[in-house]
């Protein structure tokens, strides 16, 4: 059989090419340009590192891998990685434990209450982020809100130190990335067609018995996707950890921050940022490989 | 349980006649309403054992949520269910001995054909090696092994079909609930499919109920048919007395072709009455057996196979005849249908077999016709 190509029309090859213009001009462009700086050497000049191509002096390319070099044998930096990594885990699975049943709850809910439901979830947005951090701030310290209310309701004797612990940025992130895990669940969840829990509990399987066997492998696309866009911005966060973490709390957007702007060594904090996304490509292949698993072969 | 003696000379599984026999599935004054609505409206039926007993209703009429209800998946707002004497209505969905093959089939996407089937086993905690075998004997009845690994996505919606009626079935249930069987096949795998359906069931000796729209499925298919209107039983009986006694205006209209011919009682008395139909320009004489005061409305059935259509009046002159003109006709090779202008102006229908092998139609369109039958082929309905 000849196999014929659908021929898109040419304002639709321009739609798609929008994307991947958006990409190149703001991802991948700036991305190239700290990657060319994380190759140079620290200098004191105007930009602070050597440049990629000189032609004024020599006409040759200059390169060195001694920043990966220095940022990879540093144990500070490893352990900056481990902990943001272990910050960004804990988040995301708080936000996995308070939003599925969330997610879950809307999903069930009837047609008319559902939408006022997705607003309530996406309303926190209206209010600016920053100041969504500070409330937590007035609520957390020692002698905030909850804390009054505590010593008020007779509960402690004494104020709990909440406030720049690790504790507080847990809180305040799977408070601000809640969203983000509910509405790629919900949007999972709302498709699950109702008839296979039927089918299940038809079959001899107690209510919890058809979510483990039913709803949860089916919701699974729901939670990685879910799961990948509360982890990744978690890892690079630096507000959070800036204002609700205390001062050992070490994270790589506040290390980059450090390296750029009280170092100035820029060299060293594009290699830090650089080593971060190759970090982060990791847990989007084994996305990406599950998604391809799960399409049928037809 | 006692079952009832057998009684004689009826066909091996028509119970309902045998006044001693103690039904299988018993439903009572059973409801449900859904805030306002009521979808179903207290309902009583009983099924025997090995009946393949169908609930035939049009969209919305309560077929289903009777359904659900039997399978435990919707609770019912009064009445009690009854199976086999266990009363299981507050009896949760995955402790009923009752399974359900949903119109959808429902099959679980993430799990093989095996597995699918394998389920119900798997949670009644049966030993592994005994699920594998009833696994394998229940995929070999339905002529699915060579594709036991494949997934619901893998497969078409007939191979769907039996994948569903076989994990409905592997637990053995005591009756098998069945929602809109033959809903979602092609018409050709559709006839395919019912023999086997009612071979299946032959072969097992479950206890079937199904629920369907489709009169043809449940005239081939059934025991027994009881049809819903308004979450209510309209009539229950066998598929032939369904299609030739039907009780009103609603089952013979719905069940088959029918010409409904409106008129008002002339005369009654020593087994028929004498119909003034104006819709056809003639007065007809039906057999009845009871009591009409002239003037009463009623209604004149008559299913368009039970007519003779001829040229020439007919010889014996106490068959009811309506004259009439050939308004339409449509040829089918096997069959005619015609369509009769009557001196009323009422269209009525008749299908005629082609007998004689012959090229040549032998009527046309505006051909002077007379319709005529025997008078016990019509039939008088008051509701």
């Amino acid at each position: 059989m000849p196999q014929t190509r659908p021929v898109t029309p040419a304002w639709q090859r321009f739609g798609l090419a929008i994307p991947y213009a958006w990409l190149l001009i703001f991802f991948l462009a700036p991305f190239l340009i700290v990657l060319k700086i994380s190759l140079a050497d620290p200098i004191v000049a105007q930009p602070p590192f050597t440049p990629l191509f000189d032609a004024a002096r020599a006409p040759q390319l200059y390169a060195t891998l001694e920043n990966f070099r220095f940022v990879l044998a540093d144990r500070l930096y490893l352990l900056t990685y481990l902990n943001s990594v272990k910050l960004a885990a804990v988040s995301t699975l708080l936000c996995l434990l308070i939003g599925y049943p969330m997610a879950y709850g809307i999903a069930l809910s009837r047609p008319d209450t559902r939408n006022t439901l997705l607003l309530l979830v996406i309303l926190p947005f209206w209010t600016s982020f920053l100041l969504r951090v500070y409330a937590w701030m007035g609520i957390l310290n020692s002698h905030g809100t909850l804390n009054n209310l505590l010593l008020w309701a007779g509960l402690i004797d004494r104020p709990l130190e909440i406030l720049y612990t690790d504790t507080a940025v847990f809180l305040g992130m799977a408070y601000s990335y809640l969203p983000f895990m509910i509405l790629p669940l919900y949007a999972n969840l709302a498709r699950l067609d109702l008839d296979l829990l039927d089918a299940a509990a038809d079959l001899g399987a107690r209510p919890r018995r058809v979510f483990l066997d039913v709803t949860l492998p089916l919701s699974l696309p729901g939670v990685i996707a879910g799961c990948l866009l509360v982890f990744i911005p978690a890892i690079g966060e630096f507000v959070i950890p800036a204002l609700l973490g205390g001062d050992d709390t070490l994270m790589i957007g506040r290390v980059v921050y450090d390296e750029f702007f009280l170092n100035r060594d820029w060299p060293v904090a594009s290699t830090v940022a650089v080593l971060l996304l190759l970090l982060l490509l990791v847990p989007i292949a084994i996305f990406q490989r599950y998604e391809a698993q799960g399409e049928p072969r037809a | 349980m006692t079952e009832g003696t057998p009684v004689r000379d009826l066909p091996a599984n028509a119970r309902w006649l045998d006044p001693g026999a103690a039904p299988f599935v018993r439903i009572e004054e059973l409801s449900k309403r859904f805030g306002d609505f009521v979808a179903v409206d207290r309902v009583d039926l009983r099924i025997y054992k090995g009946e393949l007993f169908s609930i035939l209703g049009a969209s919305g009429c309560g077929k289903t949520t009777l359904l659900r209800m039997l399978a435990g998946l919707e609770r019912p707002s009064g009445g009690r269910i009854v199976i086999d004497g266990v009363d299981l209505t507050e009896v949760p969905a995955y402790q009923r001995p009752v399974n359900m093959m949903f119109q959808s089939y429902a099959l679980f996407p993430h799990m093989t054909v095996e597995q699918n089937v394998a389920y119900g086993l798997r949670k009644e905690g049966t030993p592994a090696p005994e699920v594998r075998e009833r696994v394998a004997e229940m995929l070999n009845l339905v002529r699915l092994t060579p594709l036991a690994r494949s997934k619901p996505a893998q497969i078409s919606g007939g191979q769907s079909q039996r994948v569903a009626l076989a994990r409905a079935l592997i637990k053995r249930p005591k009756v098998l609930l069945l929602d809109e069987p033959l809903a979602a096949l092609d018409k050709k795998l559709r006839e395919h499919t019912q023999f086997e359906l009612a071979n299946v069931q032959d072969r097992l000796g479950v206890t079937f109920i199904v629920v369907t729209h489709d009169q043809e499925e449940a005239m081939t298919l059934s025991t027994r048919i009881a049809v819903m209107d308004e979450g209510r039983f309209v009539q229950i009986g066998t598929p032939g007395e369904i299609y030739e006694n039907p009780r009103n205006r609603f089952v013979a209209d719905f069940v088959g072709n029918i010409n409904l011919l409106e008129g008002v009682v002339e005369a009654c008395g020593g087994g028929e009455a004498l119909v003034r139909c104006d819709e056809v320009g003639a007065k007809i004489r039906v057999r009845f057996e009871g009591e009409l005061a002239p003037g009463a409305r009623v209604c004149v059935a008559l299913r368009p196979e039970k007519i003779l259509i001829s040229k020439e009046p007919p010889p014996e002159n106490d068959r009811p005849t309506v004259p009439g003109v050939v308004f339409d006709l449509a040829y089918f090779g096997n069959l005619s249908l015609y369509r009769v202008r009557t001196a009323g102006g009422k269209i009525v229908e008749v299908s005629a077999q082609n007998r004689r092998r012959e090229a040549r139609r032998y009527l046309e369109w505006d051909d002077q016709v007379h319709l005529s039958w025997d008078k016990g082929s019509a039939l008088l309905l008051t509701e």
